[in-house]
């Protein structure tokens, strides 16, 4: 697409080209702007910049191959998209994960919506005008990041979670570190608030502005934050508990008015809570125990293991080579991400690679809504609206 | 949610039989999820009739993705996933489309969040959608040739 179809014609309007490099498009996203002065007529979203055929990919890798890839959808919540692809083929596999492994999983992926969502107040208030939050967003975030290297070896592409668990044990005393997150954090995010919501220009570039209504946020499928913000209390973790996540005590952060300053306080309140499931995780966790299900032939066997039993080696070699072939079949598991709902849809036809792997990323269809949000307004809510919805062009584009 | 057996009690099932008996082509029950395969002509008023009944009340679209089955004809499935927040229930429908007439009513009318998810099919499966207000491709430029992730196209692309 490289034109526009203007909806008033040349002689009264002009088009405004914003990205794809614009700073404020958090990556490379082109918007098609139709003015009239510095209102907007129209908008044309154009995507694709990114597009590397991940789904193409999947298809030629194995099951436990194709892990690496959903890393690289969206690059600020590796691990949730992890988890989505996991438990997808879990289902597949009709696969029950221990307990221990599901409580990690929760704590981490918690981690990382606070991660996720400290990039997205970083980034979004920078865009704003408030260039300090940015910094103490990345400094927490450094924190968070610390953790993922402790546990996985990686700070962003992890791959930590893998079919049946987890790929390796925690290191001893890891929890020390999570726990000196739970205790400092609360503070820090008490700072932004105090630096932006009682703040009259960010409530002057926030309140108002971008507007979603409930009705057209339903209809256009936006999810997450974004979703909650316009007053819908949709959130996958409540709706659908997958990894025990009804085992935990958390509330839905909710708020009517629909504009970007609801978002923002929703995202705000979100990290409270991911906090506080964190805290919750920390005491479930039991100390010692599995961290993969017993699943020969589908769960690599341990090291020690394989030394002394011929089964254990074969298993191990059958795994790295031809991987496992899960019956034929469909699944889709949704998954509430930092974004929104994230969906992985595999069809199975009984080999050892999926044969198809789709994933429903919630910024793709989140991003449908900005022709409604920008519409009629001034083009400076433009970059508060792209801005509000917490958009990864990684995983939009795949 | 729906194991076999209690397929003919589910309140969805039901609802459909008395609206179109002809339209459910087949049911499948997976891993606790329910598939509706219906006949592809019947895509659109079916979706219509599921958002507008308001007791199952599926007003949200979760997601719309294709599978190629080549050579197998009808070598495409569409897979519409509704999701009704009120009840807490979802369903996956599902239509059969030939490779010779890749051809299905667009449901952007039903959902308007249809849209790209049809456009990507289109772009990347090549099935239309009849109806569609803006069947452009959405991820490739727009001189590219054929649909990669259809089956016969190669994983290095045509060279």
């Amino acid at each position: 697409m490289t034109t526009i179809q203007t909806a008033v014609g040349p002689e009264k309007t002009m088009v405004l080209n914003m990205g794809p490099q614009h700073p404020s498009t958090h990556g490379v996203l082109r918007v098609l702007l139709e003015l009239d002065g510095e209102n907007i007529i129209k908008a044309d979203v154009d995507i694709g910049y990114l597009h590397t055929g991940i789904e193409k990919t999947a298809e030629a890798l194995t099951y436990s191959q194709a892990i690496t890839i959903t890393d690289r959808m969206d690059y600020l919540a590796p691990l949730s998209n992890n988890l989505a692809y996991c438990l997808a083929v879990e289902k597949l596999l009709g696969l029950e994960v221990p307990k221990r492994a599901q409580y990690i999983r929760v704590l981490l992926t918690e981690l990382t919506r606070i991660g996720s969502h400290l990039v997205w107040l970083g980034t979004h208030a920078i865009d704003l005008g408030a260039m300090s939050v940015f910094l103490y967003c990345f400094r927490e975030r450094e924190e968070l990041l610390k953790i993922f290297e402790l546990v996985s070896g990686q700070r962003m592409m992890t791959s930590y979670f893998r079919i049946g668990g987890l790929s390796v044990e925690p290191p001893v005393g890891w929890t020390d570190h999570v726990e000196k997150i739970v205790r400092t954090f609360p503070s820090r995010f008490d700072e932004y608030e105090e630096l932006l919501t009682k703040n009259r220009i960010w409530m002057g570039r926030t309140q108002g502005v971008g507007i979603l209504k409930a009705e057209d946020a339903i209809a256009l499928g936006v999810s997450g934050p974004s979703l909650r913000g316009s007053g819908v209390d949709y959130d996958v973790r409540k709706y659908f508990p997958y990894s025990s996540y009804d085992e935990f005590d958390f509330k839905v952060q909710v708020r009517t008015e629909g504009d970007c300053f609801a978002r923002y306080m929703c995202r705000v309140g979100e990290m409270r809570e991911s906090l506080n499931i964190v805290k919750q995780a920390l005491t479930k966790i039991p100390p010692e125990g599995p961290i993969k299900a017993d699943a020969p032939g589908i769960v690599p066997p341990q090291r020690e293991k394989m030394k002394t039993e011929m089964e254990a080696l074969i298993y191990h070699f059958k795994i790295f080579t031809e991987g496992f072939a899960p019956p034929p079949g469909e699944v889709y598991q949704r998954i509430e991400s930092p974004r929104g709902e994230l969906g992985c849809f595999i069809a199975s036809d009984g080999s050892p690679k999926p044969y198809r792997m789709r994933m429903r990323t919630p910024s793709f269809v989140n991003l449908q809504a900005l022709q409604k949000m920008v519409e009629g307004h001034l083009v400076a809510d433009a970059i508060a609206s792209i801005g509000t919805l917490d958009i990864v062009l990684g995983e939009i584009d795949r | 949610m729906t194991d076999t057996p209690d397929l003919e009690q589910n309140p969805i099932i039901a609802k459909i039989r008395d609206w179109r008996p002809e339209a459910i082509a087949e049911l499948i029950a997976f891993r606790g999820e329910l598939t509706i395969v219906i006949y592809r002509e019947h895509i659109r008023p079916l979706c219509e009739f599921l958002r507008a009944d308001s007791f199952l009340a599926f007003t949200y679209l979760s997601d719309v993705t294709a599978v190629d089955r080549y050579p197998i004809e009808p070598r495409f499935e569409l897979n519409y996933h509704l999701l009704s927040m009120s009840r807490r229930d979802r369903v996956r429908l599902r239509a059969r489309v030939p490779g010779d007439d890749p051809v299905v009513e667009s449901v952007v009318s039903v959902w308007p969040t249809a849209n790209w998810h049809e456009r990507e099919i289109f772009d990347l499966m090549g099935i239309r959608f009849d109806g569609h207000p803006n069947l452009h491709r959405m991820l490739l430029p727009d001189d590219w040739e054929g649909h990669p992730l259809r089956k016969d196209y190669p994983v290095e692309g045509f060279r």
